[in-house]
């Protein structure tokens, strides 16, 4: 069993960060043209909405609730430590759990449905569907049956968390765990790995910087102005071999 | 003064025939491929109709454009706040139906069925699902009808007028149409690149062709919203927003693009507009009314020195500013006023220009005595004996416009955000060249009648003459008039050539020493 835990928490982990970042880096230096949010929009529209809007708005509350945990866990337990908040914020984030739940149902009886996005399915979009799928729905359940999530995620798993990314891994706090949790944070590995591998790409590329430029963009193949300008061309270029 | 260079497009619709030949050759080219069969980055369509796609003009539905905001713009229906917000569901977006959802047939079953008692059927199939459908909607399934319900009533230019002059259009008798061919715009204060989230899409500044990097563009699918004239497409295969190219390896070598290339009518022109590029924003954020002069007024004359001082130290060639000079372009939209933008009041500044069609004019059957006519023809030539004709005459110089059987406020719907005024200048200056040339060739009108057409509309016979032959003579090289670009600076900014020096010359990436020569 010990074996098992040290190659699920600590070998499995360093293999999907690892996969992860050379994967993603390879991935969107070798090619941009392969990485895209694939939108099947366009083939269907009107049932797509009522699964993309509550999934997406969804899986995003989620991922940054538990990234501020992992990064704020001290943060949290003092929030948490007054009953009235603990419950308010465990409803809002278990609203949003069911809310990527319904909306990852429904996205998938529209794949398995509509022809039109059948056509535009691939292997992995399924693979990676039925992992977000046992994901969220184990996600639920710890919330229901493990209360309060929340507070020992702070006390026990961002310390292991922490303790992966320092470089000294301390599984102490996660062989006790039930399985259900175990099984949640293997699936969250697993979604990690399999990043470089499928359409989760998009996420890596959310256009913020949009915000930061001006509406138009003009892009000249040489500077103009610079090329004839005979004080900087050579400074621009120091000449290397005379 | 920033003046930048724009390759800028003259479509003279009074010579468009409909046969379709641009949007042939721009699909062989570009778009005949998975993801892409339904796109037609040229499209001609039959006006008044819906086009292509349906009601792309009717910006309540696809929020496509810029609106006024303030004294500034804001795009319609994407921008920083709205194309954030709605970044994984967009609401405005068309969808493949919008189009027409691409087919073939099962040809080879009309082969290799077994033999029966009917004959065997090629099946529509259609080419995103493989699976057989029923065809709804085609390329161009609109053309020529005007009048009809579906179409030519749907018109989205026909909501500002009256029920009774929309009647009157489709009456019987009067029905008219004409086409619209249309590529991207390739416009100043361009839609599409303003609502990229990703920053994919961008507009040369050597020849102002707007582009989209596809490996940049990651399908937020914003700009197929944001440009008015629906010419950006979402390839559903790829995940990537696809538009008209402007052909640019052809223009990048003096080549005019495969669609005006191959036009039958010779209706298209290309050539080079010096504009300037600090007053774009300021053009595109007057009030409506304003909109079409505003927008002349920044494509600036290539003859005046100041003009030409400031292109050459933006660094603009001379042979770019020469072909500005010779431009049939800025000939038919600055120096003689005769073409007007697509639906200006989209302020996207388009630089695709159209020279309204003349009106089909109400006409009368006159009683006529042909036997004289008749007799000077040859005992073999065909004649009739018919003693009418079809006359569209007048005794009122300009009473054609007036008599013309669509009302003049649908074309200033499309060409002039809605002012009649600019439209009729348009067209009585097409009629004056009309007028001019006959009383040159038939020869029925007086001289003094035609020059005093010429004059009301301001322009001179010299002027007239150009206008004729550039309408109805002009070769090749003079409908396109374009400049290769200047490949050679591109490859001195990217590696000095003194870095070469010493070298082993030209074709080799690597140094002599890391060869092992």
């Amino acid at each position: 069993m010990t074996a098992l835990n040290s190659f699920l928490f600590i070998a499995y982990p360093y293999i999907a960060i690892g996969v992860f970042l050379v994967g993603a880096i390879y991935r969107y230096t070798s090619s941009g043209f392969k990485v895209s949010a694939l939108s099947s929009q366009f083939l269907e529209g009107k049932q797509g909405f009522w699964g993309v809007v509550p999934f997406h708005f969804g899986i995003l509350i989620l991922l940054l609730g538990h990234l501020f945990v992992f990064l704020f866990p001290d943060l949290v337990l003092a929030f948490n430590s007054n009953p009235v908040r603990l419950i308010t914020h465990e409803g809002i984030a278990f609203t949003f759990g069911i809310s990527v739940l319904a909306g990852l149902v429904l996205l998938m009886w529209r794949r398995a449905t509509n022809p039109k996005v059948q056509a535009v399915t691939s292997k992995m979009d399924v693979v990676i569907e039925l992992i977000l799928l046992s994901q969220i729905i184990l996600g639920c359940w710890i919330a229901l049956g493990y209360r309060w999530g929340s507070s020992w995620f702070a006390a026990d798993l961002s310390p292991y968390l922490w303790s992966i990314f320092k470089l000294n891994p301390d599984i102490s706090a996660i062989g006790s765990l039930p399985i259900v949790i175990k099984l949640h944070i293997v699936g969250a590995f697993t979604i990690l790995l399999l990043i470089p591998f499928s359409r989760l790409m998009h996420f890596l590329v959310a256009p913020f910087h949009y915000l930061f430029r001006p509406y138009q963009v003009v892009m000249w193949y040489w500077d103009k102005k610079a090329i004839r300008d005979t004080r900087t061309a050579w400074e621009t270029h120091p000449p290397r071999n005379n | 003064m920033d003046i930048r260079s724009q390759i800028s497009m003259v479509f003279h619709l009074d010579k468009c025939i409909g046969c379709h030949t641009c949007s042939i050759a721009c699909k062989n080219t570009w778009t005949d491929r998975k993801g892409a069969e339904y796109m037609w980055w040229n499209n001609v369509e039959t006006k008044p109709g819906t086009g292509y796609p349906g009601k792309w003009e009717d910006q309540d539905i696809y929020k496509g454009g810029w609106e006024k905001d303030g004294d500034g713009i804001e795009l319609k229906g994407a921008g920083k706040k709205k194309g954030l917000k709605n970044i994984f569901h967009n609401p405005h977006m068309p969808v493949i139906d919008d189009y027409y959802e691409p087919f073939t047939y099962k040809y080879l079953d009309l082969i290799e069925s077994p033999a029966g008692d009917d004959q065997p059927t090629a099946r529509p199939v259609s080419l995103i699902t493989g699976k057989p459908m029923d065809i709804k909607m085609g390329p161009n399934w609109d053309d020529d009808l005007s009048g009809t319900p579906d179409y030519a009533r749907q018109d989205p230019n026909l909501a500002k007028l009256s029920t009774a002059e929309q009647e009157a259009m489709f009456q019987l008798e009067r029905m008219a149409f004409f086409y619209l061919p249309r590529i991207c715009n390739h416009c100043l204060n361009p839609g599409c690149v303003a609502s990229c989230p990703s920053g994919a899409m961008y507009k040369r500044g050597e020849d102002g062709i707007v582009l989209i990097n596809q490996d940049v563009c990651r399908s937020w699918r914003m700009c197929v919203t944001a440009c008015p004239y629906k010419k950006s497409y979402y390839n559903w295969h790829t995940g990537k927003s696809e538009k008209c190219i402007l052909c640019y390896p052809r223009i990048e070598a003096g080549f005019a693009p495969a669609c005006m290339h191959s036009c039958v009518g010779r209706i298209r022109y290309m050539g080079v507009i010096l504009y300037d590029a600090d007053r774009i924003h300021e053009v595109a954020s007057v009030d409506q009314d304003k909109l079409v002069d505003h927008h002349l007024d920044i494509l600036m004359d290539p003859f005046d020195p100041e003009v030409i001082e400031s292109a050459k130290k933006n660094g603009i060639a001379d042979s770019t500013i020469r072909a500005a000079q010779y431009s049939p372009t800025y000939k038919f939209v600055k120096k003689w006023g005769m073409a007007l933008p697509l639906h200006a009041e989209f302020r996207t500044l388009p630089m695709l220009f159209y020279v309204p069609p003349m009106l089909p004019v109400m006409a009368s059957l006159k009683d006529v005595d042909n036997s004289a006519q008749a007799k000077k023809l040859n005992d073999v030539s065909k004649h009739w004996d018919d003693n009418w004709l079809y006359d569209t005459s007048t005794e009122e110089l300009w009473g054609t416009i007036d008599q013309a059987r669509f009302p003049l406020q649908y074309m200033a719907n499309l060409f002039s955000a809605g002012d009649t005024g600019k439209v009729k200048e348009r067209l009585k200056k097409l009629m004056s060249i009309r007028i001019y040339r006959r009383w040159k060739t038939v020869g029925d009108i007086s001289e003094e009648k035609a020059m005093r057409v010429l004059s009301d509309v301001g322009l001179t016979p010299a002027a007239a003459e150009e206008i004729y032959y550039l309408t109805s003579l002009a070769k090749f090289n003079d409908r396109f008039v374009i400049p290769a670009a200047h490949r050679e600076h591109a490859i001195e900014m990217m590696e000095n050539t003194g870095d070469r020096k010493g070298s082993v010359g030209f074709g080799f990436k690597e140094g002599t020493a890391k060869r092992g020569l």
